[in-house]
């Protein structure tokens, strides 16, 4: 049994419907990457994974608990699913030792001492120890970034969830933000992430998933996808990517 | 040139160099009315010494009135003669030289007429205050009843003072429980939202001064032993806390709805719950950018403390309006007027100082 099953979900906004019955399987330490135009449904998957969204239909498990329905401690799930968004989303009243304390120490129940030290050492891990004290509004955006992962990562989440989080960001920053992400599958942490970067999802991901108008028209391993794309949708939107020099 | 079928020069022609605006008339209006102005100043500058019975110190305010005005002619005068350059160097054909000092004499010449218009104002006010002998200024500026009634008057602004600062916190406290109750979630949420809006639309409704003669003179005809050993003021405090917490919850609702719905996705990621989510991350938010419109209330709840004075409690405006009737003049309730101001000035520069405070420490400086 995989560790994240998504299994038929389906996710309307009124008459539109977003998701057409999407099923993935993400195995332990596994990366899955979506890739598709915009509008094609990756964010909305990865925002019912964490119970953002509600869904219509279908079935969401970690770890063999259901967390869709009804009944769910959906607070408990979140704990264990951490997301970053593409537009940061840091907490602009608190300092960045502030946003990354937060939710430890409200939710995980830790000690503000240890609170402190884990988020001081994560913050050390990415670079951004000296900015400990600064405030969102005075870092770049690739900054912000890296303290959005780590305000995610100071939860311990089991399985995180990354919705282009290098979309908004100045291409000098990308680098940085993206070697947080490679350090992280490297460490073995289980990922899915939507990405318009082509080149990283080529290099981490052990499945790359191309979405279309709300279904996965086509899976694979990313040599198969970018290499050998079958449908005739993945080969347009692939060559686009192209030509607009993004792989 | 360029090959592109997005640039040609038929549609990006180059432009022909514009000729120069005029100066004269501009410069030659404002030069008249700087004149005007200084005349109409001399004439309440008489009126004043003479109101005055021509004592030293309204004469040299009155030089100093009529010098300030005069300064509006240096500026008009400056654009006579940009007008004049300007003709003799459009007649050698310097076109941009002159345009530039036909730029710059128009823009004196608004100056001098932007100051004219101020000293105009002046000097109007001025007229209308000595009109009739000095009406205006015996009826509300009257040194000796101001004088006569300055003690109690003071002492009374304290209850208006008070009763501000206590109906105030209060009303912060209760303003943001009504906010929340209206935008609880869900189902259960339900019943107590639409108490919350019913209570909102109710005490909205009702003018201030209405609820509180229904409180002040009706709470203790209830019987009930708690109003009717209760001071007045207190129950004049509850009047108005209920009157403005329904306005301040509005404020409040207005503040957190403004707060994008990114932010609560991002606390709830990370697994706090709804409360959890309102009182770290929506509140603190809101509070920080309803604060002006917020003092706002504040003020004007300040100013309704004097309402209070048809309830029988003594603030200020009730002891003013008792002299004003015993010495049949108004200039003790311009007093309360004056306090009123004082105290509202303040308060409008430091709500400024703390959005630029706040301003200034999220953007590093």
């Amino acid at each position: 049994m995989a560790f994240l099953e998504i299994d038929g979900v389906h996710k309307s906004y009124g008459h539109h419907e977003v998701l057409k019955g999407v099923t993935l399987n993400v195995e332990r330490h596994e990366v899955v990457c979506l890739i598709g135009a915009s509008g094609s449904g990756k964010s909305t998957l990865l925002r019912c994974v964490n119970a953002l969204e509600d869904i219509q239909d279908g079935v969401i498990r970690i770890d063999g608990d259901t967390v869709t329905g009804a009944g769910v401690d959906l607070n408990a799930l979140r704990r264990d699913v951490g997301i970053v968004f593409q537009s940061y989303n840091l907490f602009p009243h608190m300092s960045v030792l502030e946003n990354i304390m937060l939710a430890p120490m409200r939710v995980g129940g830790v000690k503000k001492r240890e609170a402190l030290e884990r988020a001081e050492r994560l913050l050390e891990s990415v670079g951004m120890e000296d900015k400990a004290k600064s405030y969102p509004d005075m870092l770049s955006g690739g900054q912000q970034q890296r303290v959005a992962i780590v305000r995610a990562l100071a939860m311990q989440p089991r399985v995180m969830l990354l919705d282009e989080i290098t979309a908004a960001l100045d291409p000098e920053l990308v680098g940085d933000v993206l070697e947080i992400v490679r350090e992280l599958a490297h460490g073995g942490l289980t990922m899915l992430l939507a990405t318009h970067e082509m080149g990283f999802a080529k290099e981490v991901a052990s499945q790359v998933c191309f979405l279309d108008a709300g279904s996965i028209l086509e899976r694979g391993s990313a040599q198969d996808i970018f290499e050998n794309p079958r449908e005739e949708r993945t080969q347009q939107f692939l060559s686009r990517v192209v030509k607009s020099g993004r792989l | 040139m360029s090959t592109s079928s997005l640039v040609n020069e038929e549609l990006q022609p180059s432009p022909t160099p514009a000729p120069p605006r005029p100066v004269f008339a501009v410069a030659m209006v404002g030069l008249v009315f700087a004149v005007v102005v200084s005349l109409v100043m001399v004439k309440a500058v008489l009126m004043l010494r003479h109101f005055n019975h021509d004592g030293p110190v309204s004469t040299t305010v009155g030089v100093i009135l009529v010098v300030l005005t005069l300064y509006a002619w240096y500026p008009a005068a400056k654009a006579l003669g940009a007008g004049q350059q300007r003709a003799s160097l459009l007649s050698q054909d310097q076109l941009v030289p002159s345009r530039r000092i036909a730029a710059r004499g128009r823009e004196d010449a608004l100056i001098a007429m932007g100051y004219a218009a101020a000293g105009l104002i002046v000097a109007l006010l001025l007229i209308i205050v000595l009109a009739k002998d000095g009406g205006v200024a015996t009826t509300f500026f009257a040194l000796h009843p101001i004088r006569l009634s300055f003690n109690q008057v003071i002492h009374a602004f304290w209850i208006n003072i008070w009763v501000a600062c206590v109906s105030e916190v209060l009303v912060l406290i209760l303003g943001l429980v009504v906010a929340i109750v209206r935008m609880l979630p869900g189902r259960a949420g339900a019943p107590l939202r639409m108490i919350a809006m019913v209570y909102c639309d109710i005490f909205r409704a009702i003018p201030a001064i209405v609820v509180i003669m229904l409180i002040v003179f009706g709470l203790p005809l209830t019987g009930v032993r708690f109003f009717q050993t209760m001071p007045l003021t207190w129950l004049g405090i509850i009047a108005l806390t209920l009157t403005y917490s329904a306005y301040v919850s509005e404020v409040y609702r207005a503040g957190l709805a403004s707060i994008h719905p990114s932010q609560s996705a991002a606390a709830r990621s990370l697994g706090l719950s709804y409360t959890q989510t309102l009182r770290t991350v929506l509140v603190p938010q809101a509070v920080r950018r309803v604060i002006p419109p917020l003092l706002n209330d504040f003020i004007s709840l300040q100013k309704d403390t004097a309402l209070l004075s048809v309830a029988a409690i003594s603030e200020a405006l009730l002891v003013a309006k008792l002299w004003e009737a015993q010495l049949f003049n108004l200039s003790p309730i311009a007093l309360v007027a004056a306090f009123f101001i004082i105290i509202t000035i303040p308060q409008a520069r430091f709500v400024d100082y703390l959005i630029d405070r706040d301003a200034a420490r999220r953007a590093g400086k």
